[in-house]
């Protein structure tokens, strides 16, 4: 039991991370990680729905009709986002003024719907809820990462304090307007994934087909 | 709600029941829904007064910050406190008799009571409609004008940005120009938040002097030793689109469909 929540706790950060392994999340990760402000709100937002929707699914397992599985958890997990909402809005308002509409869309982050299905639907409320935090954690480790570079390089910032003067206020670096964009969040997670496979190995999945040289012994 | 199977209650008698019985399935189904919402509306109701707090304050300290006021750890209230909000009636340009407290521009806009359509023609900042009246502010020494904040909106690339300009008080200098509220990218055209970018209006003017409006944002950068630079803000790279936006919700609002009214009779009361 302590040896299972402990590893629900550490292995998804690198080892079946949310994002780099299971490939969920990627839409807010490419929206949210302009700048590290705005990614590590979202991270809390995030874990902080993951593991109460784990906590509050599991805790009702037993008594959830199949038939309306998907739509019980996505009424909870909803829930939990707009009084998430609610609260940014109430205490961190510049910071739910930056996340804007992506607060909402955590409710479709496959990340908090996966888990509850894969996890909580199964397991007693206290690991689910454990689970929760440690995919919460995993998808925040990779956030900041990415925010971390396309920050430094899309605004010469980290935090919105300036690190590298820029040329539009008389330094010497020219920021990259791409790190910006959305599609420079994919190279980012991209290269993540294929350093984070090129040390653990085992992550590498195996390939759907072969290529194999085919000797024809009909004649052209 | 697993802590109520115990009783032997009507509830507990329906837990009881397979999980596949519809009788269970509805009665799970109406009981998550309530307490949900229950949930819901319970954060919604209690958080409400903190989040109008906030967004009240969000705009006090934008229209300081348009009107150079705002220095940092400044307290917003005592500032705020100096000025003076109005209600125009922007086809007259006359200042209007109602409660300034009670009036919501933004709720009015899309009232078609408190608003009209606008042609397409007229339409350039993409808007759809207007309020027919107008908050503004206006930041009196004794009894003469020093400043004016007025309320503009209008279409970007992704978003409806909503800011303030400000002007001076010989109502064509701009004191300045600033958005609360967009979602254009960041780092492109959410650069109409960049510091550097918002002093350029500073000084320019709106109108020339035959009083034809002739603010514009344009593409590339303004050439200073050429007439009419006066009236030429620089482009944002890689944002054409939110420049645009910004060249066109400006002349909207100072145009004939906007404050231009207002500003015409204020101009002509500062020159007797």
């Amino acid at each position: 039991m302590a040896s299972e929540a402990k590893s629900n706790v550490l292995d998804p950060l690198i080892d079946t991370n949310p994002i780099t392994l299971q490939v969920l999340g990627v839409c807010s990760a490419l929206a949210v990680t302009t700048n590290m402000m705005a990614a590590l709100m979202m991270s809390i937002a995030l874990t902080t729905v993951t593991a109460f929707s784990g906590l509050l699914i599991s805790s009702i397992r037993n008594h959830i009709p199949s038939t309306i599985r998907i739509i019980v958890q996505m009424t909870i997990i909803a829930s939990l986002v707009i009084v998430v909402d609610q609260l940014l809005k109430a205490y961190a308002y510049e910071a739910s003024k930056q996340l804007s509409v992506f607060v909402g869309l955590i409710i479709t982050n496959c990340i908090v719907l996966g888990r509850a299905e894969a996890y909580a639907m199964k397991n007693p409320p206290m690991l689910s809820f454990l689970d929760g935090i440690g995919n919460g954690l995993g998808y925040s480790l990779i956030l900041m990462v990415v925010a971390f570079f396309r920050e430094l390089l899309g605004a010469g910032k980290l935090f919105g304090i300036q690190v590298i003067p820029v040329a539009n206020e008389g330094g010497w670096y020219i920021p990259n307007g791409l790190m910006l964009l959305p599609p420079s969040a994919f190279f980012v997670i991209g290269l993540l994934i294929w350093a984070i496979r090129s040390w653990k190995k085992e992550q590498v999945e195996a390939a759907d087909y072969q290529i194999h040289q085919v000797h024809r012994t009909e004649v052209l | 709600m697993a802590d109520n199977t115990k009783k032997k209650s009507f509830i507990g008698n329906i837990l009881a029941l397979p999980n596949d019985n519809p009788k269970k399935t509805i009665f799970v189904a109406a009981l998550l829904c309530l307490v949900c919402s229950v949930l819901v509306s319970t954060s919604a109701v209690i958080l409400k007064p903190l989040q109008q707090v906030n967004k009240a304050y969000d705009i006090k300290k934008n229209i300081l910050a348009v009107t150079g006021l705002l220095t940092e750890g400044a307290d917003v209230d005592q500032l705020f406190s100096q000025f003076e909000t109005k209600v125009v009636n922007l086809a007259t340009g006359e200042y209007a008799d109602i409660d300034v407290a009670s009036y919501n521009q933004r709720k009015a806009s899309s009232d078609p009571v408190q608003s009209v359509e606008l042609s397409a023609e007229q339409d350039i900042a993409s808007i759809g409609s207007r309020a027919k009246l107008a908050t503004i502010y206006v930041l009196k020494d004794g009894d003469t004008v020093k400043q004016v904040v007025l309320p503009v909106h209008g279409y970007g690339l992704w978003s409806t940005l909503y800011g303030f300009i400000s002007f001076d008080a010989d109502f064509n200098t701009i004191g300045g120009l600033q958005f609360y509220e967009h979602a254009e990218t960041p780092g492109l055209g959410g650069e109409v938040d960049n510091p550097k970018w918002r002093k350029q209006w500073q000084g320019k003017k709106a109108f020339n002097e035959q009083g034809e409006r002739k603010i514009e944002v344009i593409r590339g950068f303004v050439d200073y030793k050429v007439a009419g630079a006066e009236h030429k803000i620089d482009g944002l790279s890689g944002a054409t689109l939110t420049s645009v936006g910004v060249s066109n919700l400006v002349k909207y609002w100072l145009g004939d469909h906007g404050f231009g009214p207002y500003l015409k009779k204020m101009r002509a009361e500062m020159g007797k």
